[in-house]
């Protein structure tokens, strides 16, 4: 096993119903993610590719798992430690941005670390460095709906970079913007993810933002149909 | 993290600030009405305390029939005693200073076009030395006249006012029912009692007028006793049980048909009284904080479903259920402990009041506040348990999509 493998998934199966009814989200996935890639994972919908965001998100417990992150191997976690590998190892960032409607956005951004239990100080300090590096630093005391779109999603950003994760999930994180704002959200998580050596994984429906990553996974059918380079990387190396 | 929370929850019992207040009503009513009765009652009590103890220590009341706690015992009604038992007793046992019969009724009293219904005192000219009562007009009964059972009557200032208004009653003649009866006093006002009875709503006669002209009979329904200031109540009591017995023909083996109390029996006789209301009240009291409990309940099961979504956003960034759990909880418990403080505050508002138009002392307990406030958050912790225990339980993916 290489050393900087972060994310190995192995014969994941999810199941929902039983019987007639009986849907396979997930038929025997594969995945190995090593530190500091960007995967983008594609597939029309029913694809399974928001179980399979879910299950590495620790969110979820397939019905069979060989689940490896960093080494531990997660599928005899309890919920609380599972809880515990989200809140020191994990950031998210949704879709419908999700944050807290009447709390600043420095608030916002502190809340993960609250959970850390980090002092009033020093979460002060670290929420306004992550709002700063999201470009957002003038925007510290306003309220989610005192903000576009963009800010809002930014806002998303530095509260999932807050914690310090080794890995960034997003689901969907430009489906609510325009081409524009999707562009500068990108090139935000690209920056970003090279400053931090971050390893970041994305589910998306369109290919001008999974041209963004490094690597993309297509499903269909609860299965991986093709795991490789990027077509941007290809036609750049070509 | 506590700390945090404990924000969290003001923020958001702020946010909801009316439907916060409606909520914990039924808490602030139930604090409020345990501490406003307990309070007054144990005011009332200590006023009794004092009125009885005012009477001076060295007094003895003897009642017929058994007296139990709080009330008389049910069961044929007690030989009553007469006026020649109070001079036997005098006689009998040394001890005794004086022994003052009494007895009571009611009647209409009419001068001129007024009348009025007041309660008779029926008793001697001990009466007013032993109940240190002073007069602030006219004089007290001579033993003539107690003797002779002559018409003469002292007013209370209710009965005073009520009759004569402005001027000057000694002298006059009042009727009192079919007879006539000369004003000689009249009292102190007083002012109500421990119980809320006007206390000047009195007219004292000679026993012996009373019995002949009012009651029709010779019975005399309890005797004051006053005991020498250098002998001991204890032997008073127990020598006044032996005479009283041998009057009464009570053979050796049967129960006493009287009852000699000090002025420390009667106290708690009396607060007995209130303490059995106390009780009974706190009891409904208790009910309206069940009431108030399920009040918080609710509305906690009603936030928990509109913050889905946070609960779910709490959970993705690492909250462990019990964590969410305490959110929850502290937030019911911030709710109710809000409700015991309004109510508590209200509380002694109420017996402020209260205990002022009562003409009591206002007395009140820092234990039973301390008590309301434990059992307020006692409320929020049982009643925000299973709410808090619902948004624990919810599953993260779920709760994320919930619009």
């Amino acid at each position: 096993m290489p050393e900087d493998l972060l994310i190995s998934l192995r014969q994941i199966t999810r199941v929902y119903g039983s019987g007639a009814a009986e849907v396979r989200a997930l038929d025997g996935v594969d995945i190995d993610i090593t530190r500091g890639e960007f995967v983008a994972i594609m597939g029309p919908s029913g694809s399974g590719k928001s179980t399979a965001m879910n299950v590495i998100g620790c969110f979820d417990r397939p019905t069979s798992w060989q689940y490896r992150f960093n080494g531990v191997e997660v599928g005899g976690l309890s919920n609380d430690q599972l809880a515990l590998l989200r809140r020191h190892y994990l950031g998210f960032i949704f879709q419908g941005y999700n944050l807290l409607p009447r709390m600043s956005a420095r608030d916002n951004v502190e809340l993960p670390l609250i959970y850390k239990c980090l002092p009033k100080q020093a979460r002060i300090a670290r929420a306004e460095r992550a709002l700063d590096l999201v470009g957002l630093g003038g925007r510290a005391g306003h309220d989610p709906s005192q903000l576009s779109g963009g800010q809002q999603q930014r806002v998303a950003i530095a509260r999932a970079l807050a914690g310090n994760p080794r890995v960034v999930l997003a689901d969907e994180p430009t489906g609510n913007l325009d081409t524009k704002r999707s562009a500068e959200i990108m090139e935000l998580l690209v920056d970003l993810r090279r400053e931090r050596n971050l390893t970041i994984v994305m589910v998306t429906h369109e290919d001008d933002m999974a041209a963004y990553a490094d690597r993309l996974i297509w499903m269909v059918d609860g299965k991986v149909q093709r795991d490789g380079p990027t077509r941007q990387e290809v036609q750049d190396a070509v | 993290m506590l700390f945090e929370t404990l924000k969290l929850a003001l923020a958001s019992i702020l946010r909801n600030a009316l439907r916060s207040f409606l909520t914990v009503l039924g808490v602030v009513i139930g604090v409020a009405s345990v501490l406003a009765m307990v309070t007054v009652g144990q005011g009332s009590s200590d006023q009794v305390i004092a009125d009885v103890e005012q009477l001076g220590t060295n007094v003895l009341l003897v009642l017929p029939g058994q007296q139990a706690m709080g009330s008389r015992s049910m069961g044929e009604r007690a030989r009553p005693f007469t006026l020649r038992d109070v001079d036997l007793l005098l006689e009998a046992v040394p001890t005794i200073e004086a022994a003052a019969p009494i007895a009571s009724g009611q009647a209409t009293m009419v001068f001129g076009s007024e009348n009025h219904r007041a309660q008779i005192t029926a008793t001697d000219a001990r009466y007013l030395v032993a109940s240190d009562w002073p007069l602030a007009l006219g004089r007290n009964f001579t033993v003539g006249e107690t003797q002779g059972g002559r018409a003469a009557c002292i007013l209370g200032e209710t009965v005073r006012e009520a009759l004569f208004g402005a001027s000057d009653p000694v002298g006059e003649s009042i009727r009192v029912r079919n007879f006539t009866c000369e004003v000689i006093g009249v009292l102190e006002a007083k002012g109500a009692s421990s119980f809320g009875t006007d206390q000047d709503d009195v007219v004292l006669m000679p026993i012996r007028t009373f019995q002949r002209r009012v009651a029709g009979n010779t019975d005399v329904a309890t005797i004051y006793v006053a005991v020498e200031d250098d002998f001991s109540t204890e032997d008073a009591m127990r020598e006044i049980e032996f005479v009283m017995r041998d009057l009464r023909r009570i053979g050796e083996t049967e129960e006493d048909d009287f009852t000699v109390m000090d002025m420390k029996q009667v106290a708690s006789m009396l607060t007995g009284i209130t303490g059995v209301l106390t009780g009974l009240l706190a009891a409904v009291a208790a009910v309206s904080l069940l009431v108030g409990g399920i009040g918080i309940m609710n509305i906690m099961l009603v936030s928990v479903t509109e913050r889905t979504r946070e609960i779910g956003i709490r959970m993705a960034i690492g909250a462990q259920a019990n964590q969410v759990l305490m959110q929850f909880l502290i937030e019911a418990v911030a709710l109710s402990l809000l409700g015991g403080g309004l109510g508590a505050v209200l509380g002694l508002i109420i017996a402020a009041v209260v205990s002022h138009l009562m003409v009591i002392p206002f007395a009140p307990d820092p234990l039973i506040i301390l008590l309301a406030f434990i059992f307020s958050a006692f409320v929020g912790v049982v009643f925000g348990y299973f709410p808090a225990l619902s948004a624990a339980r919810l599953d993260p993916i779920e709760a994320l999509r919930h619009e």
